[in-house]
């Protein structure tokens, strides 16, 4: 057994031996099921909720708001990071406020974002975007960063114009930047707008969670919670299997 | 093979045709100070000839293999290759080879070597052909699907020489192609080199550091002063057509890259600021 399958048996095992114990905890009453339920009993729940149709609008609503989000996240991200990199002074001129970018809690804008879109998707997609979008800009421009020069000589003597140097030669040596930046802007977008729903909205998955909580209904709750995650960690996992399979290639076998 | 005489440039020279020229050649950097790399530069490359450029670190050899190849426009002067003027883009029939690795890491081998082939719209049964040349001509056949991350540094220079030989130059740049490999990988390569000019008949100009490399493989050396590099001796070496790596233990080769160290020491110790000489 190479490297490699050991690392993904020993990750496997430790998820099942985590979740077996943790069934297990639950189980003999030693956590008590009020706090927390078995995972036999969160996914039992997850299914009996999803499969009930009262989520669907909601499941719907948070994908839709974080599909808009992203996309558009990754679009202004890459074009804004390009923008930045053609243009040092402007770049050097942005450096502190994108430094710093991160300190901001995005949510105390909701009030004005309502103002500015009304009651709908839009305030939180906005959050989602603003929260997932200079993640992209900053893996854009470290990826433009690190296109070695050299390339772009090799470009100019098969003389190739603008257009295509930027997708035949500077894209793919910027994919391993690019291809982190769209993993965390797609953390970044579930994040803020899961959290947005749960505090803010009248609508999707966080807001279901939230009302479920506050009914005391474990099992509503902790079924959508497992949801989210697995969602989640499906989406990451397929980002990742591409990103490694992308840089697979670069590094020395 | 005889030991050869050290000669004046030009003494044995059949009336050379001029495949490239500077005349006058100068390359400012704009800046506060300004930074004069490199010039006036007069230099004539004969057809087919394999002349190499010495010189001291950062005395501007780069950038006279930038103006040469269009990469860069000259400052004053002028350049032309095939007769005709290069003014900041690279002619059609030069190929130029960098010093740093320049393979394309997501593109396999044959495909790097494909990579300009592909661009120029070339038919495909004509890519195949030549790819398949170049990549059998650099020993590369049985790596042909490998990705460059997965060869040694001298495999993947050889994958870069190949994407420059299939485009058929007749003018091939060489910048210290052969700068990050050791003694012995750098002298079996020299020989390739001399195999593939022999092979194409292109006319070759070669930016090294290393006189051994200069005094093997060329037919002229021009030996730069510190900046801003002029050629401060022209040495033609003699050497036949034929020849590979086993000039260095001929008589005449320790005496020719004692002549070329005489000029290097110098300028050496200009561009590094000592004051000794």
């Amino acid at each position: 057994m190479n490297y490699g399958r050991k690392v993904l048996l020993a990750r496997f095992a430790l998820i099942v031996g985590a979740i077996a114990l943790l069934e297990l905890l639950c189980r003999t009453g030693v956590i008590n099921p009020l706090t927390l339920l078995a995972p036999s009993a969160m996914a039992a729940a997850m299914v009996q909720v999803i499969a009930s149709g009262q989520v669907t609008s909601d499941i719907i609503r948070t994908f839709s708001t974080v599909a808009i989000a992203f996309a558009a996240s990754v679009v202004v991200g890459i074009a804004a990071g390009a923008l930045l990199h053609a243009i040092p002074r402007l770049r050097r001129a942005m450096d502190p406020l994108l430094a710093s970018y991160y300190a901001m809690p995005f949510f105390v804008f909701y009030p004005v974002l309502v103002a500015f879109f009304g009651l709908n998707a839009m305030p939180l997609i906005a959050i989602g975007f603003a929260a997932a979008m200079v993640a992209m800009l900053i893996s854009t421009l470290n990826g433009l960063d690190r296109v070695p020069p050299v390339m772009l000589k090799v470009a100019r003597m098969h003389r190739l114009g603008r257009l295509r140097t930027l997708f035949l030669v500077v894209v793919p040596a910027a994919a391993p930047s690019l291809m982190t930046g769209t993993k965390l802007a797609l953390a970044y977008a579930f994040i803020s707008i899961i959290a947005g729903e749960f505090i803010l909205s009248g609508k999707g998955l966080g807001y279901q969670i939230a009302y479920a909580y506050n009914s005391f209904d474990n099992r509503t709750m902790y079924g959508l919670m497992l949801f989210v995650l697995l969602v989640v960690t499906v989406m990451n996992s397929l980002l990742h299997v591409w990103e490694q399979r992308l840089l697979r290639r670069r590094s020395r076998a | 093979m005889d030991a050869l005489p050290l000669s004046e440039p030009g003494a044995n020279l059949p009336a050379p045709t001029v495949h490239a020229s500077l005349r006058g050649v100068t390359r400012i950097y704009p800046g506060s100070p300004p930074v004069h790399a490199l010039g006036p530069i007069d230099l004539d490359l004969a057809k087919g000839e394999f002349f190499a450029v010495i010189g001291p670190s950062g005395c501007g050899k780069s950038t006279l293999l930038d103006v040469l190849a269009g990469l860069s426009a000259a400052s004053d002067g002028q350049v032309t290759f095939e007769g005709k003027p290069v003014a900041g883009n690279v002619p059609e029939g030069v190929g130029v080879v960098f010093q740093e690795d320049a393979s394309f890491p997501w593109l396999s081998v044959s495909d790097n070597v494909a990579f300009g082939l592909r661009r120029a719209g070339v038919d495909p049964a004509e890519i195949k052909r030549r790819v398949d040349y170049a990549v059998g001509f650099m020993g590369l056949r049985d790596f042909a699907r490998a990705f460059p991350m997965q060869l040694s540094g001298g495999m993947r220079q050889r994958v870069c020489i190949a994407r420059t030989l299939v485009m058929q130059p007749r003018l091939i740049l060489l910048d210290e192609p052969f700068g990050a490999l050791d003694q012995q990988t750098r002298l079996l390569m020299g020989d390739e080199l001399l195999r593939l000019w022999r092979e194409t008949q292109a006319t070759v100009l070669l930016i090294t550091h290393a006189l051994d490399e200069a005094a093997m493989l060329s037919d002229r050396v021009g030996a730069m002063s510190a900046r801003p590099g002029r050629f401060v001796d022209l040495v033609e070496t003699g050497w036949p057509r034929d020849r590979d790596s086993t000039l260095v233990a001929e008589a005449g080769f320790g005496a020719l890259t004692a002549r070329l160290w005489s000029h290097l020491r110098a300028e050496s110790i200009k561009a590094i600021g000592g004051g000794r000489a």
